[in-house]
């Protein structure tokens, strides 16, 4: 099975990191979070219900929509401080790029660890630039509020497209699909990534910490 | 062919379908309503979550939505339209985006209608909640309020799309395959926001469309295309209770089997009245939109105040107008200054420019919804009699920073009452007479007492110097 990838790219003032990443990434898990499963007997399970938010940006003219869970909203910020902390700090042009990427994981056999293998990622490419005065930073805000509603579009595109989706598993195989940690949704099993580009143009890979839930470690 | 498909099937598809309209409107409604929708995660399912996914039902917008079907479901040919529009204060009116709701004849035999239709059109829900947020209107809609409202309008049949202009966009939202057609959903927005005046839009009386209005106290149910759909309670829970789907025969899906295809087992709950709750109007000034997707701006149109619908105003939002910055109409300025006072724009201008203003329409029994507003009303009132010499106008004194709220005693007229410093006893007419008299009559035995004490007086005089 080929790993689907889906690239985005967004051109964002210093300050407007943070809000454009989170947009993007909550757009994504939107589509990609469950109600919790309630497994029965008989193998039939029911499902509960995603509630959503509408989050204005404070630095760009956009809206977008979460998913209500502040525990996965508390997540996903972490993850996006230290992107754009990362991004601050490396001196560089300011370029880097995040990946959120969703895999289902396979039990391997002993000693062997369990293997992750990814069905789709999204690569949100950025560049940082630098504006000189109000006026152009004004004129940022509406084009880049623009921009995120056209990367928002293109998402959408690609989730309708109604690709490979994990089948729904079974109550012993949940954890392997789903990322069961939070407790009012159920996201597919993810992991955030970034890596900076510095001046010279090459990746410097930042791995970050790992966002799942590894249910073998309890 | 339905043929193809089992009888548990085809019911369960139309359901999911009917329920898909009803929900699909109710997301674009309330995304133009003007304000943040939220609403709550529940790990638990609660059975009247249609999607799994937590959608409030506004029921007026329920009622109208199944008014427009009347019976029957988006299907091939039938497709069903939510579109929404602008209606400004002074009755112009444009058509903003239309949302389609169609099907076409792609068929997919091979799909799993309980499962796998059911969870692609909660995507499809999903994506239309960020898709409405993304389209030219939302913006506009969240600075609705004084200038201008948002209606929407609700049909079935054939898609109109001329009102939208020339070179109108579209996004396609997402597709859903099923047995018997694939369900398309799809907005065509407005790009060419062109001048705004009465020359360009016909004004056809009344708009046909639903006021996604704030203040109206209850629907309009007297005029045939004019209804609001606000909703109101006292202290909504946020983490309670959705609304419930009116027809308590229809449950929603919410049990899946992980084996082959059995019985699904729907579960019942009992369905919540509607807890209901009052949006605020927004007010802001309609100067100009900074979308790039518009082509041109809208001309400025002046600050008028959206009074309060009252339940007895039936159809019509009356606006009471007052003079704002960069207010742009000039012949209104004009009459007001013709008024040789000073300060004279500041002068309530009800009295005679109301006759000759067609924006403001007198109100059969206004109900306003702030005290500032019944002060304005005041002023109307008290002078719609006409007095007989109108070299000066009265002028209701506010002062500054103050509130013009209900307590007896506030600061204009405590201002009022203490403006002046009391008037002395002793100046008073009645009084002075007398004390005069008596001043007059001791006259002399004071004299002759300081005559005696002159001694003293020059005394105390030699201190002094």
């Amino acid at each position: 099975m080929n790993c689907r990838s889906e690239v985005l790219e967004v051109s964002v003032e210093g300050r407007q990191v943070e809000e454009a990443m989170l947009a993007v990434l909550h757009t994504i898990l939107l589509h990609r979070s469950t109600g919790k499963f309630h497994y029965k007997k008989e193998g039939t399970y029911s499902i509960g219900t995603v509630g959503t938010q509408d989050v204005d940006c404070d630095f760009i003219d956009f809206t977008f929509v979460r998913v209500s869970s502040d525990e996965l909203d508390r997540v996903i910020r972490k993850a996006v401080a230290e992107f754009k902390d990362a991004l601050g700090n490396s001196g560089s042009d300011g370029m880097g790029q995040i990946s959120l990427e969703f895999y289902q994981k396979k039990k391997s056999r002993w000693p062997f660890s369990d293997e992750c293998i990814p069905w789709e990622v999204w690569s949100i490419k950025v560049n940082v630039v630098n504006l000189a005065n109000e006026q152009e930073r004004q004129i940022c805000r509406e084009k880049v509020g623009e921009k995120l509603g056209e990367k928002v579009i293109n998402i959408v595109e690609v989730i309708n497209r109604h690709d490979y989706l994990p089948k729904m598993p079974t109550q012993s195989e949940v954890d392997n699909v789903f990322d069961t940690s939070l407790k009012d949704v159920q996201p597919y099993l993810y992991k955030i990534t970034y890596q900076i580009t510095d001046s010279l143009g090459t990746s410097v890979s930042t791995t970050m910490r790992r966002l799942i839930k590894d249910t073998l470690a309890l | 062919m339905d043929s193809d498909l089992s009888p548990q099937d085809k019911k369960d598809l139309d359901k999911f379908i009917k329920f898909f309209a009803l929900k699909t409107v109710q997301v674009i409604v309330q995304a133009r309503l003007g304000e943040k929708i939220n609403t709550c995660s529940s790990s638990s399912p609660t059975g009247s979550d249609w999607f799994n996914l937590a959608i409030k039902d506004i029921p007026e917008v329920t009622h109208e939505a199944k008014k427009a079907l009347a019976g029957q479901l988006p299907g091939i040919g039938r497709s069903m339209c939510v579109e929404i529009s602008l209606k400004t204060s002074e009755g112009d009116s444009m058509e903003l985006e239309t949302w389609c709701l169609e099907m076409n004849e792609k068929c997919d035999k091979d799909i799993k209608v309980s499962y796998t239709v059911y969870n692609r059109l909660s995507l499809l829900l999903k994506s239309l909640l960020a898709i409405t947020r993304v389209t030219p209107a939302y913006k506009l809609s969240r600075k609705q309020g004084h200038d201008y409202v948002i209606l929407y309008r609700i049909y079935f049949g054939d898609v109109q799309l001329t009102g939208l202009g020339e070179g109108f966009q579209t996004v396609r939202v997402g597709i859903v395959g099923t047995p018997i057609g694939t369900i398309t959903l799809s907005c065509a927005y407005r790009t060419n926001l062109a001048l705004m005046s009465s020359r360009q839009f016909e004004r056809t009386g009344p708009i046909m469309g639903i006021i996604i209005d704030h203040y109206v106290e209850r629907p309009f149910t007297n005029m045939a295309h004019m209804h609001p759909c606000s909703y109101r309670a006292p202290g909504e829970d946020e983490g309670g209770t959705y609304a419930g789907i009116e027809d308590s025969q229809e449950v929603c899906t919410t049990s899946f089997s992980t084996s082959p295809p059995s019985q699904v087992m729907p579960s019942l709950s009992p369905f919540h009245l509607v807890t209901v709750r009052r949006f605020r109007l927004f007010n802001a000034d309609f100067s100009f939109v900074s979308s790039a997707k518009f082509d041109s701006m809208f001309v400025c149109v002046c600050g008028s105040e959206v009074k309060t619908v009252s339940p007895s105003d039936a159809l019509e939002t009356t606006f009471t107008r007052k003079v704002g910055a960069f207010v742009n109409k000039a012949t209104t300025q004009v009459t007001t200054t013709s008024l040789d006072l000073p300060f004279a724009a500041f002068a309530p201008r009800a009295y005679d420019l109301q006759e000759n203003d067609p924006m403001v329409h007198p109100p059969p029994s206004p109900a306003p919804s702030s005290p500032l507003q019944g002060s304005l009303h005041s002023n109307t009132s008290s002078h719609s009699g006409g007095q007989p010499q109108d070299d000066f106008v009265m002028v209701d004194f506010k002062p500054a920073f103050s509130k013009d709220d209900l307590l007896p005693m506030d600061l204009g007229t405590f201002y009022k009452e203490f403006q002046n410093p009391p008037q002395l006893a002793s100046l008073s007419i009645d009084v002075s007479v007398q004390s005069m008299a008596e001043d007059l009559d001791s006259l002399p035995e004071k004299l002759a007492i300081y005559e005696k004490n002159i001694d003293e007086f020059d005394a105390f005089v030699d201190t002094l110097q």
